[in-house]
């Protein structure tokens, strides 16, 4: 089983989401530079979260037009599975791979704390292991995770069930609470929560635990 | 050459920060402002043959980078 991790300058989560893979399912993660013009041969490339580039033009804007992208867009299209966490997420839809932006949270405050979120669907790749509608407790830590997209597209989604989690309640402004979304190929997740931050209840909660078991399970399928 | 290229929030999509600026104008007891909307101004200098082929690229550039048109406008300005 092979899995990559993106890193950008300002990426500060590598570290966390390469020791929970580590922990959650045993497996050893390469951690990439984003200069890399090649991934090498994954079964799951995780984008983690931070701050890429200090969020200067737009969060994940400059990132995602790094030379690593070409190849990870093209490996998207093939049906590779791809997790973007946190700034992860904000990059894949700079990238196109997501429909939508993330702005500024509404309430204007960065929001830091153990979040309360809906995982809407449990057939998918990141998801199996999980109940369906299941509640559970992730992390979040972010200025601009305010989910937009255009009504149209607002619709779509949610007519091919591409949201992913939702808050439970309204936190950050965004669309239909949305916290959590897939592409319509359902290879590709973006998720403002932090799973990494939740493998622990000594740190609060270890619902994370089971969205690295449901990839792992996907894996070995 | 140089280009200016503007940037601002869509009318739909919500401005947080002009919301907090105007929030701020009130604390100084400017009552007159109203619908602050924040944007940006991106300059830059820019080699071509005349205004239309800077105006050709700098739109160029513009799609590709300096506004995400999914929640922002443009105004490019080219002399």
């Amino acid at each position: 089983m092979e899995i990559s991790i993106i890193r950008f300058p300002g990426t500060n989560c590598e570290v966390d989401t390469y020791n929970a893979v580590k922990k959650v399912l045993g497996i050893t993660s390469k951690i990439l530079s984003c200069k890399d013009t090649v991934i090498p041969k994954s079964d799951l490339i995780i984008i983690p979260g931070g701050f890429s580039y200090g969020d200067y033009l737009r969060s994940g804007a400059i990132a995602a037009r790094e030379p690593i992208m070409s190849d990870l867009i093209k490996k998207a299209k093939n049906g590779v599975n791809i997790l973007g966490i946190c700034n992860g997420f904000q990059i894949l839809t700079e990238c196109n791979l997501l429909p939508g932006a993330l702005l500024k949270n509404s309430t204007l405050k960065f929001i830091s704390k153990i979040t309360n979120i809906q995982i809407t669907r449990n057939d998918t790749f990141f998801s199996k292991d999980y109940d369906k509608n299941q509640s559970v407790k992730i992390p979040v830590a972010h200025h601009d995770g305010n989910y937009f997209v255009d009504q149209e597209t607002l619709r779509a989604i949610e007519e091919n069930a591409q949201v992913a989690m939702r808050y439970a309640e309204p936190i950050n402004g965004s669309l239909n609470n949305i916290a959590g979304l897939y592409n319509n190929s359902f290879n590709i997740l973006g998720m403002m929560p932090h799973p990494e931050r939740a493998i622990d209840n000594q740190t609060g909660s270890n619902d994370g635990i089971k969205l690295f078991q449901s990839m792992l399970k996907s894996m070995s399928l | 050459m140089k280009a200016r290229v503007f940037v601002r929030l869509k009318s739909e999509v919500l401005d947080p920060q002009g919301q907090a600026i105007e929030s701020a104008l009130k604390n100084l007891n400017e009552n007159n402002i109203k619908n602050i909307r924040q944007g940006k101004l991106i300059e830059m200098d820019i080699e071509a043959k005349n205004v239309q082929e800077a105006k050709k690229s700098i739109e160029d550039i513009t799609l590709k980078l300096l506004a995400n048109t999914v929640i922002e406008d443009y105004k490019i300005e080219i002399e």
